[in-house]
C-alpha cells in the first residue's frame, strides 16, 4: 500500500517509494521536488517567497532556506545530491493588476530564486513548469519519479 | 509602534470589529443597489490566523472560487478581497445583468462585472474606514482570479508572510437573493498599518 503524504504551504516532507508526496493549490508559491530514482527516495518543498530575511531562523517558507532544509533531510537519509533530479512547478501570476504592482511579479521571482538555489548546489533540474495564470496541485510518485500537475482549466499532465 | 497580533486587547478587537461593521454596512448597501436586491451581512469577525491555515479557510485549498482583489495604499497598506464560490458568482452576475445566463466566467463581460462588484464593495468599505479614522486610504484597481482557493489565498499572503506567521483578518459574509448568493469579504491590513489604524481611532 502506498500512502499520500501531504505537504502544507511553507512546509517540506521526504519519503520513499511507493508513497506519494502531494501539495495542493500552488499559486505564486513553488513546489520543488528532488528525487533519486535508484533509491526511490525523494522530497517535496512548498515555498512561498524568494529569500529568507532572517537566515538565523531557517524555515521552508523561503526558497533559499527551504531548499537547504530539504537537501539536508535527504542527505540524512543517505541521498546524494549528485544523484537527484529536480522538478519545479508553480510560480503563477494569479492576479494581474493593470497598474504596476509587486504582486504581479512574485511568482516569477520565486521561480527565479528556486532555480538559482538548485543550480548553486549543482542539482540537475530535469523538468519545469512555472509561470502562467493558473493554480496547480502537484503529486510526486516516489516509485517512478513522475510529477503529476493538476490545473483547473487544463486537467492533468505529467512532467 | 510594533503590534503583536497575539497581544491585542479586547478594546482593540472591539474597535476593529466596529470599524468592520461600519465598513461592511456601507458595502452591503452599495452591493444591494447594484443588484436591486436586499443584501444581508453577518456581524464582522476579527480574527488572528496562522498563515498556514489560510489556504484551507474557504472550502479547502482545491475549492474553486472567484476572487476579486484590491490593494490599499496611502496611510494604510494591505489587501481587500471578495471571494465567492462559482455558483454564487453566477447568481450575482445574473442578478446584475437582469437575469441573463452567465457563460464562461473568464469572458470579458462577467469578469469585468465581477471586478466592478469588488471595486464597489471595497471602495464603499474604505470610504467608511477613512471617514471614521481620518486616514487617507486609496484602493488600487481591482484584479480578478477564478481558480483554486489555496492558490489565490497563498498569493495574497506573500507580503505579510515575509515577516510574520500570523495574519489578522476583518471578515464579513454577505448573503443575497435569499441565501443563494454567499460572498465573503475580508480586509488584511499589514502589521504597521494595523498599528496606524488603532492609533487613529484612539485605542493604541
Amino acid at each position: 500500500m502506498s500512502a499520500v503524504i501531504k505537504v502544507g504551504m511553507a512546509d517540506y516532507k521526504v519519503g520513499n517509494g511507493p508513497d506519494k508526496l502531494l501539495t495542493l493549490g500552488l499559486g505564486s508559491c513553488i513546489g520543488i521536488t528532488l528525487y533519486d530514482k535508484r533509491k526511490k527516495q525523494g522530497g517535496m518543498a512548498h515555498i512561498m517567497l524568494p529569500k529568507n530575511p532572517t537566515p538565523d531562523n531557517p524555515t521552508p517558507k523561503f526558497a533559499d532556506s527551504g531548499v537547504d532544509l530539504l537537501v539536508k533531510d535527504l542527505e540524512k537519509m543517505g541521498v546524494s545530491m549528485r544523484n537527484v533530479e529536480a522538478k519545479v512547478a508553480g510560480g503563477a501570476q494569479m492576479f494581474t493588476f493593470s497598474s504596476s504592482n509587486e504582486m504581479n511579479s512574485i511568482g516569477y521571482r520565486n521561480a527565479e530564486s528556486v532555480l538559482h538555489e538548485l543550480k548553486k548546489r549543482g542539482i540537475k533540474v530535469i523538468a519545469e513548469e512555472t509561470g502562467g495564470n493558473s493554480g496547480r496541485t502537484i503529486e510526486l510518485d516516489l516509485e517512478t519519479g513522475d510529477l503529476k500537475i493538476k490545473t483547473m482549466g487544463s486537467g492533468e499532465k505529467f512532467i | 509602534m510594533t503590534i503583536r497580533l497575539d497581544r491585542l486587547n479586547p478594546l482593540q478587537l472591539d474597535a476593529l470589529k466596529e470599524l468592520g461593521n461600519i465598513g461592511a454596512g456601507n458595502s452591503a448597501t452599495a452591493l444591494s443597489q447594484i443588484i436591486s436586491k436586499k443584501i444581508d451581512m453577518s456581524v464582522p469577525r476579527v480574527k488572528v490566523y496562522s498563515i498556514y491555515e489560510i489556504p484551507e479557510l474557504f472550502g479547502g485549498s482545491e475549492n474553486i472560487v472567484v476572487g476579486v482583489l484590491l490593494r490599499m495604499f496611502g496611510d494604510m497598506q494591505g489587501s481587500l478581497m471578495f471571494l465567492l464560490d462559482e455558483e454564487s458568482a453566477r447568481k450575482l452576475l445574473s442578478d446584475m445583468m437582469l437575469g441573463q445566463e452567465v457563460g464562461n466566467l473568464t469572458d470579458e463581460l462577467p469578469m469585468s462585472a465581477m471586478m466592478e462588484v469588488g471595486n464597489i464593495i471595497s471602495s464603499s468599505y474604505l470610504n467608511a474606514l477613512s471617514f471614521f479614522s481620518n486616514l487617507t486610504i486609496i484602493p488600487s484597481t481591482p484584479a480578478f482570479a477564478y481558480d483554486m482557493a489555496g492558490a489565490i489565498l497563498g498569493t495574497i499572503l506573500y507580503e505579510v508572510s515575509e515577516l510574520s506567521d500570523q495574519v489578522l483578518l476583518i471578515e464579513t459574509d454577505f448573503l443575497g437573493n435569499g441565501e443563494a448568493i454567499r460572498g465573503h469579504f475580508f480586509v488584511l491590513p499589514d502589521l504597521p498599518s494595523l498599528g496606524i489604524l488603532l492609533k487613529a481611532v484612539g485605542v493604541e
